[in-house]
């Protein structure tokens, strides 16, 4: 699915044929921000959690149930629901109240669970919205809606669509980067798809790179054994040499473009270590990041590694951590997830917030669907599953043009219906992008004669969650 | 630059035109395509104001005046197309606009449904393009030299570099051409297309991901391209191959084709919204490779933009429904089995092997049934008549778990265990005599406890379950270890045969007790009765009873407890177990490979409202679309009538469509720019007539490819110079004004790169394989079910050099090389490729170890075949990259490189070392290490020019 736009080829050739050859392909000229208005965001950071984390035991307080332990869901509550091929052959739905206390938080007095303490104190900068919903009941396409705005693959990710629209910000780094880190716990972790930070139908300059801290952050970045930077260097020039000779002979752009690609490949090979080694890191900043952030490849030391690109001038940066799909043994596994995520996340806004970047960043935490308030398998006073509920569950965003110790839309006393204010999957995109200055129905792409878009036809901006 | 490109979406829309010129197809349909179709074309259900523009008839009956009112009124909100389309009229646009209605407001068919003719002037690729670039006086560019285009010609043809022996080769280039159409490598890269049309990967997508087998059909693809079958019977077997008349197995391997789509395996599917998505998958993949057509847009409506139905969708649908096959994978099923249907491969050897093991199992399996013929009626008796002598022993000492264990009575008492895991030792006196078996009795005050026994062990000696009450299997082996829960009123024993009599003054016996509570009281028993007397109560009832009144199950449970007693039944069953297991290995090795079938009761198919499987409409027969010519009455309906619809000589699409990627292929662009779209959003052609003369002639010859690719290839418009006009102009080449220079594919670089080396290992087929692959990739994302490391399982030896079309395609992870030079993610069909040109990919070619080994090897030759000289030696570099020598200031530049790399490398002995073992095969270590790393670095050089990658 990369076949490029009809007129992509020809556009980018026209439009180099406008500039004097000199300055052709310089990444810079990419980088100016083609917004459709003024923005309140200047970048995002997801913070996707991949397998579904359960917002009747995070986010979505329902005291009520408390007294419904193992009563059976009320069919007019369950409606005609389809339910995943797991539960289908349930005989009983029995409620399964959360086994962890709520209390309210901030000034705004919003009601999160014990298993956020770190987050928690972020209340009033966070904007929870209780009544996101999708179609998708199965992880693949459910997370490929998510970020892509269709549930089967070959259409570009949310951060690809950023990076064609607006660029990078910084001619050293790319747009889109991706940050992927695995439970600590021995949970069942959904697998990924590289495609859910690809391109899809876009150029594939526009995908997310992926990006790790530790030794080799970018694919192929470090030279071989044996070469040094000055050996690089020394080669570098005797290809630009070469290069320019071709050049001077064949006048082909894409050789200018070439030249300068591998100019920009060495900036990333000094760049690029500098932004993922922590190790030059505070000692304090791993205190607050907690234990996990000295180990490359956590989700804290991703939260440390987001921060540094948000500085840097990433404009899309999506961390992904798996592990939240808790069929059974859900108290244990979700307190696990806790502690893997909590601690960072809220530590990630409070360094923005220091830095007066929370301003100018939106930061989004959440998964691809919610859980059922029924137990999936057996229930007992400490311990039960959740299956997969894709008509309500809960995210939350903070910063940039946001409404702080604000809660949006509302579930019945089951968290099985939106009672109140649904939000899409993609009015929530719809939103984002709006935050980023781009009008979600005008960011579009042609492709197979159809002029795509993250949003599809649907997509409403969500207004009561603005600040 | 989204608004940069819309800016020039309007600069390159046909400017040459005069006002006589003017055509529907090629200047008004695209006009209204784009900006009034979305709610005025063929889509009957969004239609506005009951409008339609696509035919003149409705255009009529509005007044062709009232749209040029509409389109040109200072009214806002009466101003078409509307303020929320986003869509706005230039004034040139307009003004073609109200030209055309002026002129009568002449319509044409859409120029792809009307079947294509020879043109009355012209006969060669030549005289139509030559004709193009007179109209926009524009020259062609001269020929290209001899060198260039030998290796344009194998780059092309092959997607190797030309052999040094071809650039100096003074024959004639036909000659030439034919022996690069006569080599297996032309299947071999001619087919990497059309794997990337059929969406072909190694395993099965979505969210698990696992392997499959489908290479066997990419290896009748191979075969297919070098044996030249004609187009048609390659469409033929690849739809239907499974219903010709007398279908050979490779006919049915051809079916794999739409089998290439994904499946997804997760669990808790719901099999009937899947199956929807594959039926769709073929639907919309024939209407892509065959027709040229975004079926997809027909799912959910009716076509905006072409006049295709949802009904069409849906009959097409019919045509593909008819497979017997689940709609989810089972993801119980060993890794790489596939779902049915499929077939198996010939494998002689693995056949020969498995006779043998079979051979094997009949007298095993002769005696088990022998022993189990014998009358049980003497055994049942004698069993009925033993008492057991259990005699208790004496516990001496116990030691272990988290509190000591007491003795009392001549019991032990354990617990109670916190810990999840204990090893218990109990020693206790022996009775005199041979023991033959043992008995462990548990019990408890404790209101619950539970205990999985998961090791029990006498001395070494290995014991065998007799019975256990409220247990199953009580054994040795932790695979079959289970949950014994005892209380106060439910104490628990177990019996245990020894495998060899025990005899002595005292024994130790170790009990491995998991997640237990307690506390408890063990007491330990042992006999010297004969051990196939030794039964458990419930079994010694059945026995005591009269043999006639034993019900059916009692007689099976007594008999299957005879058996299991006897020790030459245990050993023969053993025996034929692992057997058994050996040839189920062997089956599963034998290759088998997906294929389509029809399954005899036909499934109903129906319009699916908005796309959903959960709502069918109305029902429907498999058809083709109605606005194309008919299916033939005397072809059936069914895949073998709609594979010889698509290459009937009616069709209007299929010939148009296949040069027009053949062209794609050698030019870097179609004719139709939009290989995939032939429809009115698609571009028109740029060299219309050269379009239908090529279909024609590719039709008129039997639809003959080699024929087809010779006719472009002998063309003097394919062999220009690539070198742009100094005036840049035609930059885009639009009207062939030059000949074609740009970046090679992903398979192509890499390929190229082994063959220059001399590590290219050239075997044709077979299994896909795992060359180098970065660490990291696959940990932090896949599925870990069947890979519990989740890591990549990187090959060796030849499997690190076989060409790129033989790598390893996981959907999920497909590999870095290859995605980072723009290859499909082969979750879909793909009929064009993006070229991009990004930092990603000098890192890769600069660092990955596929490079940095290649590069060695090339200095090895470089070296070794070069003679002494630096000059000779870099121009034996250059022929085995770029089939050229070098120029002198190319050697300037590289000599001093040389000079100055050896000195380096003399220097920094470890270095060139360590450069010259990274990758995994080895360069002759007899050549100085600082010479061989400073000709590496060189090499490498080569490996990233501009040059290299780039087909020119």
């Amino acid at each position: 699915m990369s076949t490029e736009s009809s007129l992509a080829p020809f556009s980018r050739r026209n439009w180099l044929k406008s500039l004097a050859l000199a300055s052709l392909a310089n990444p810079k000229l990419f980088a100016s921000p083609a917004a459709h208005f003024a923005p309140k965001a200047k970048r995002i950071i997801w913070l996707t959690q991949a397998g579904a984390p359960s917002q009747l035991d995070l986010f979505d307080y329902k005291p009520g149930l408390a007294s419904q332990f193992d009563k059976d869901l009320p069919n007019s509550v369950r409606g005609e629901q389809r339910l995943t091929g797991m539960t289908a052959g349930q005989k009983r739905f029995p409620i399964a109240p959360s086994v962890f206390k709520f209390a309210q938080h901030g000034q705004s007095g919003m009601w999160l669970s014990e298993l956020l303490p770190h987050t928690s104190k972020f209340a009033d900068e966070i904007c929870l919205v209780r009544s996101l919903h999708t179609e998708a009941i199965n992880h693949d396409p459910a997370m490929t809606l998510l970020q892509t705005g269709h549930q089967i693959g070959g259409r570009p990710a949310f951060g690809a669509w950023v990076s064609y629209g607006l660029g990078s910000d910084n001619a050293d780094l790319p747009a889109f980067v991706a940050l992927i880190s695995r439970p600590s716990g021995p949970t069942n972790a959904q697998p990924l798809h590289e495609r859910m930070w690809g391109s899809g139908f876009l150029p594939s300059k526009y995908q997310g790179v992926r990006m790790s801290s530790g030794k080799d952050p970018v694919l192929f970045l470090s030279n071989p054994p044996g070469i040094t930077t000055e050996r690089r260097r020394a080669m570098l020039d005797d290809v630009a040499a070469l290069n320019r000779m071709k050049l001077a002979d064949y006048h082909d752009p894409e050789t200018q473009a070439r030249i300068d690609q591998y100019e920009m490949a060495f900036r990333m090979q000094s760049a690029v270590p500098d932004l993922a080694d922590l190790s030059k890191e505070p000692a304090d900043i791993y205190e607050r990041y907690g234990p996990e952030s000295k180990k490359p490849g956590t989700y804290a030391a991703n939260c440390i590694l987001a921060r540094r690109l948000a500085e840097r001038g990433v404009r899309f940066i999506q961390l992904y951590h798996r592990g939240w799909d808790q069929h059974n043994n859900l108290p244990s596994g979700i307190k696990s997830q806790c502690h893997d995520t909590d601690q960072p996340t809220a530590a990630l806004l409070a360094e923005l917030k220091e830095r007066g970047m929370l301003d100018d960043t939106l930061v989004i935490w959440g998964g691809e669907f919610g859980r059922t308030v029924y137990s999936q398998g057996v229930l007992t006073r400490d311990n039960h599953g959740r299956d997969h509920h894709p008509r309500c569950y809960s995210v939350w965003m903070a910063g940039a043009g946001v409404k702080g110790g604000h809660v949006h839309g509302e579930t019945d006393d089951f968290s099985y219906n939106i009672v109140k204010d649904p939000v899409h999957i993609h009015d929530l995109n719809a939103t984002a992008l709006h935050l980023l200055g781009l009008n979600h129905t005008r960011l579009t792409y042609r492709f197979q004669g159809r002029d795509y878009r993250l949003t599809d036809i649907h997509g409403e901006i969500v207004k009561g969650v603005l600040a | 630059m989204l608004f940069r490109r819309a800016s020039i979406l309007l600069a390159i829309l046909p400017v040459h035109l005069t006002a006589a010129e003017l055509s529907f197809n090629r200047d008004i349909r695209p006009i209204l395509s784009d900006n009034c179709f979305y709610c005025h074309g063929p889509d009957k259900n969004h239609r506005k104001g009951d409008l339609r523009l696509d035919v003149r008839e409705e255009l009529i009956k509005l007044g062709p005046q009232n749209l040029i009112e509409r389109i040109t009124t200072a009214d806002a909100d009466d101003l078409m197309p509307p303020a929320e389309s986003h869509k706005k009229l230039s004034a040139k646009q307009k003004d073609t606009l109200k030209q055309w209605i002026a002129e009568g407001a002449k319509y044409e068919p859409h120029w792809a449904f009307v079947p294509p003719v020879k043109p009355k002037s012209g006969n060669s690729i030549d005289d139509f393009v030559r004709a193009e670039l007179k109209k926009h006086g524009l020259q062609p560019a001269p020929r290209a030299s001899r060198e260039t285009l030998i290796r344009r010609l194998a780059l092309d043809l092959t997607g190797l570099p030309p052999k040094v022996s071809d650039s100096s080769d003074k024959s004639d280039l036909s000659d030439y051409l034919d022996r690069l159409l006569d080599s297996p490598h032309y299947g071999e890269h001619v087919a990497v297309g059309w794997l990337d049309a059929a969406r072909f990967a190694d395993t099965n997508g979505y969210q698990v991901d696992r392997d499959r087998e489908l290479w066997p059909w990419r290896d009748w693809v191979i075969k297919a391209f070098n044996a030249n079958m004609p187009f048609d019977q390659f469409t033929i077997e690849q739809i239907a191959g499974d219903l010709l008349p007398g279908a050979t197995l490779d006919q049915k391997i051809a079916t794999g084709f739409h089998r290439n789509h994904m499946l997804n395996e997760e669990g808790g599917i719901i099999a009937e919204e899947f199956l929807a998505e594959y039926t769709a998958d073929r639907v919309e993949t024939t209407a892509a490779v065959w027709l040229g057509q975004t079926f997809n847009c027909a799912r959910c409506h009716d076509h905006k933009f072409d006049p295709f139905t949802q009904h069409d969708f849906y009959a097409m649908k019919a045509f593909f429904h008819n497979v017997p096959e689940r709609g989810v994978g089972i993801y119980s099923n060993p890794v790489r089995t596939n779902a049915p249907p499929f077939v198996k491969l010939p494998a002689p050897e693995l056949e020969a092997k498995i006779a043998a093991l079979n051979a094997k199992l009949k007298p095993v399996e002769d005696k088990l049934k022998g022993l189990a013929a014998g009358d049980i009626e003497p055994w049942a008796k004698k069993l009925a008549a033993t008492k057991i002598d259990w005699q208790p022993m004496e516990p001496q000492k116990a030691t272990g778990g988290d509190n000591p264990p007491q003795i009392a009575d001549k019991a032990v008492m354990i617990g109670p265990q916190e810990t999840r895991a204990n090893n218990i030792v109990i020693r206790a006196k022996l009775p005199a005599g041979k023991i033959t078996a043992l008995h462990l009795e548990c019990s408890t005050t404790a209101p619950s406890a539970s205990f999985q026994w998961s090791e029990l062990k006498v001395g070494k000696t290995k014991l065998h379950a007799i019975d256990a009450t409220h247990v199953n299997v009580l054994d040795n082996d932790r695979k079959t270890k289970s949950v014994l829960s005892v209380a106060p009123d439910k104490p628990v024993q177990a019996l245990f045969e020894l495998e060899k009599p025990l005899e002595g003054a005292e024994v130790a016996i170790s009990i491995g007790v998991e997640n237990a509570g307690g506390p408890s009281q063990w007491r330990l028993f042992a006999t010297t009765n004969a051990t196939e007397l030794i039964a458990p109560v419930s079994i010694v009832t059945i026995a005591q009873k009269e043999a006639a009144k034993r019900t059916a199950a009692e007689r099976k449970q007594l008999a299957s407890f005879r058996l299991a007693q006897m020790p030459e039944h245990r050993h023969l069953s053993e025996e034929e177990a692992a057997l058994k297991k050996q040839i189920a290995a062997a089956e599963a090795e034998i290759p088998t490979t997906l294929v389509m079938e029809e399954q005899k009761e036909m499934r109903p198919t129906f319009i699916l409202m908005r796309g959903a499987y959960d709502k069918p409409g109305e029902k429907v027969v498999a058809a083709t679309p109605a606005v194309l010519p008919a299916l033939a009455a005397d072809l059936p309906r069914n895949r073998l009538g709609l594979a010889k619809w698509l290459v009937s000589r009616e069709n209007p699409l299929t010939a148009r469509v296949i040069v027009n990627r053949f062209w794609q292929h050698f030019f870097g662009t179609g004719l139709v720019r939009t290989s995939e779209d032939f429809g009115s959003q698609g571009e028109p052609p740029s060299h219309p007539e050269l379009l239908d003369w090529l279909a024609v002639t590719f039709q008129e010859s039997g639809w003959d490819v080699k024929k087809l690719v010779k006719l472009i290839v002998t063309s003097e418009t394919y062999q220009q110079s690539s070198r742009h006009s100094s005036d840049q102009s035609d930059l885009s080449n639009q009207w062939v004004s030059r000949g074609p220079r740009h970046r090679l594919s992903a398979e192509v670089i890499r390929d190229q790169a082994l063959a220059a080396s001399g590590l290219l290992v050239e075997n044709i087929g077979g299994p896909s394989v795992k060359p180098y692959h970065p660490p990291g990739l696959y940990e932090q994302v896949v599925a870990q079910r069947d890979n519990p490391k989740a890591t990549y399982q990187q090959g060796s030896g030849d499997d690190l050099h076989r060409r790129s079309l033989y790598t390893y395609w996981k959907r999920s992870v497909p590999h870095p090389g290859m995605l980072l030079f723009d290859a499909p993610f082969r979750e879909t069909c793909a009929l064009r490729r993006s070229r991009s040109n990004t930092p990603l990919q000098a890192l890769n070619l600069m660092n990955d170890p596929t490079y940095v080994e290649a590069a060695r090897f090339l200095a090895q030759r470089m070296i070794k075949e070069g003679g002494t000289s630096i000059e000779s030696r870099l121009t034996h570099g250059f022929h085995l990259l770029l089939g050229r020598k070098p120029s002198p200031q190319e050697l300037q530049v590289l000599t001093a490189a040389v000079e100055r790399s050896i000195k380096d490398f003399t220097k920094d002995a470890e270095a060139a070392k360590q450069l010259l073992t990274f990758g995994e095969a080895k360069t002759d270590d007899k050549l100085s290490p600082a010479e061989l790393a400073a000709y590496t670095t060189v090499a490498s050089t080569l490996i990233n020019l501009d040059e290299t990658i780039t087909k020119e």
